[in-house]
């Protein structure tokens, strides 16, 4: 299971880039961020090339962070390809929490990630459907 | 009367006589203050310039009040009035703003002193029978002269440990058999702490009773003492422009602290109108001193705040009750109409483990109304990377505060180590609102 990174930063000038300089300087690469916005503060979430080492050193530096299982699946790069995945989890009443997607290989390939209640049953569902679920390693590999 | 009092006829003196010798003493001390430079100008100001125009007790209405501020002026002789010759002791404090203040005392004013202080000391039931460890600073603060002069009067087994050194402190109690200490509720409990860690259980001591003052302090803490070493802990009150400790005091009945009115005269002022406070609201205690020679005060400002407990104290005392300090007027924040304190805010934090005890107070003004935002930060430890838990845990402190202050404020919250750690008497409010 992937795993996300969820940093709490403060809404002002300066915090954002606090979290990327100690993450650049601990040559941790990310592959996809997204903010969710909170008035006085926004929760980052971040998928890192090395998500246990980029929690530790946020959390030295005194962030609060956490860890959290995400489903990230792949999904080829094309009209329709979120729809089919989407359409999977809306037959089994499956809800989606959360979601924020990328491209890795323009019009072959994207990753798609949500946060879900029940994790263990969406990965089944993904597997059996023939859709690939990514691990940690495997998002940074591609 | 099976009470213990050092001086009944006093104590227990009828409304009616004490209130005539609070008049006669308050034109003696009018006439006093006119002989300063100081009350020279500030009462011919209002046209006062002979003492046997206070006709009446209400008369003291008519006369201004005096801040710290206005002694930090008069320093170091403006309030000053008798002659030096006649002073035989001064304490001073430089206060946390730098200026400092001073008071003189004549022979008689210590004598006075020391009376108030020993009527405290017997109230709680202490007697000549028992070992008084003073663990307040002795020297240019009162707490620790003080009581201790007063402790001699009634005839206590003094030691003057003064503060500190721990170790020694409990050498001292073992040794002398200590019965009764003097210190800040913050050094009890930091008493007991040392006690466990040198291993030296409540049965090798004799301690019953154990004076506390010069914090503020709630009542919890109180009981914890209390419930720590096995004893009775009695709240003392007094301030250095007061003469220090000895201004009001606890008897046994712990209900309330009985302040001495034939040697204080008693106002409690809302402190924004300074119009009195109706009985029993809190407001800030303004003293008038009755007694003394040297540095005599009219209509003393002391920021403390507190009221008045009503009925009558089953020890059967004249003397009035004013319930614990509640806190310093100039940390008193009106918010559309309501009084707010910093430690209110503070009491509720402490409840709520996601957050951190560090806040800061903002108030701004949006149109005709004042808005309060709290903020706070989170505990890292406790972050479990759920923002909707955070939006509830926002909302979840906002309800909190709102019955605890009547006032719904903006709660904030941010990262772990961005605001002011708290030192001391830490900035904990910033007010942006226009002056008027
Ligand atoms: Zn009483």
């Amino acid at each position: 299971m992937a795993e996300q990174l969820s940093v709490f930063i403060d809404n002002r000038p300066g915090r954002l880039n606090a979290v990327t300089g100690i993450l650049r300087d601990q040559q941790i690469n990310i592959r996809a961020m997204t903010i969710a916005d909170h008035r006085d503060f926004g929760v980052a979430k971040l998928l890192v090339s090395d998500p246990a080492l980029a929690q530790q050193a946020l959390a030295e530096h005194g962030f609060a962070v956490a860890l959290q299982p995400v489903l990230a699946v792949a999904i080829e790069d094309r009209p329709g390809g979120l729809h089919d995945l989407l359409e999977i989890l809306a037959a089994h009443q499956i809800n989606v929490l959360d979601a924020y997607g990328f491209v890795v290989a323009p019009s072959r390939q994207a990753i798609w990630c949500m946060t879900i209640a029940d994790l263990a049953e969406a990965t089944r569902l993904m597997t059996e459907q023939g859709l690939r679920v990514l691990k940690d390693r495997d998002l940074y590999a591609l | 009367m099976n009470v213990p009092a050092w001086n009944p006829a006093v104590e227990f003196m009828e409304r009616e006589a004490l209130e005539q010798r609070q008049l006669a003493q308050l034109r003696q001390t009018v006439a006093q203050a006119l002989k300063t430079p100081f009350y020279q100008r500030r009462l011919a100001a209002v046209g006062l310039t002979d003492s046997k125009d206070i006709a009446s007790l209400g008369d003291l209405r008519h006369l201004p009040y005096t801040t710290k501020d206005d002694l930090r002026e008069a320093y170091p002789y403006g309030m000053l009035a008798v002659n030096l010759e006649q002073a035989v002791r001064l304490h001073t404090s430089s206060g946390t703003t730098g200026t400092p203040t001073v008071v003189y005392h004549t022979r008689r004013d210590l004598d006075g002193w020391t009376e108030l202080v020993a009527r405290c000391i017997v109230a709680t039931g202490a007697t000549a029978h028992d070992v008084f460890q003073n663990m307040t600073n002795y020297g240019l603060f009162t707490g620790g002269l003080g009581l201790h002069y007063g402790a001699e009067r009634v005839g206590m087994l003094v030691i003057p440990a003064s503060s500190g050194n721990t170790s020694r402190q409990i050498q001292l109690m073992r040794n002398f058999r200590t019965t009764v200490v003097h210190a800040t509720p913050s050094y009890l409990l930091h008493l007991h702490a040392a006690l466990t860690l040198e291993g030296v259980g409540l049965d090798q001591l004799r301690l019953q009773k154990a004076f506390i003052g010069a914090e503020p302090h709630s009542e919890q803490t109180r009981c914890k003492i209390e419930d720590l070493f096995q004893i009775k802990a009695y709240n003392s009150y007094g301030l250095s422009e007061m003469n220090g400790p000895g201004v009001a005091f606890e008897c046994v009945y712990q209900t309330g602290l009985h302040l001495w009115e034939d040697a204080y005269l008693l106002e409690i002022i809302d402190p924004r109108s300074l119009q009195p406070c109706a009985e029993e609201e809190n407001g800030e205690i303004v003293l008038t001193t009755l007694q003394r020679q040297a540095t005599p005060l009219l209509r003393y400002r002391t920021r403390d705040l507190s009221h008045l407990v009503g009925g009558h104290c089953r020890c059967g005392r004249s003397h009035r009750r004013l319930a614990r300090i509640k806190g310093r007027s100039d940390d008193m924040l009106i918010i559309n109409g309501v009084n707010i304190f910093p430690s209110q805010i503070e009491e509720v934090l402490m409840k709520v483990p996601e957050v951190s005890t560090n806040y800061l107070i903002q108030v701004e003004k949006r149109g005709a109304m004042d808005r309060l935002a709290v903020k706070t930060e989170i505990d890292a430890r406790l972050f479990t990377g759920n923002p909707r838990a955070l939006d509830d845990l926002r909302e979840r402190i906002s309800e909190l505060l709102r019955s605890a202050i009547l006032v719904k404020p903006a709660v904030e919250l941010h990262e772990p180590g961005s605001l002011p750690v708290s030192e001391g008497k830490a900035k904990r409010v910033v007010d942006l609102r226009p002056v008027f």
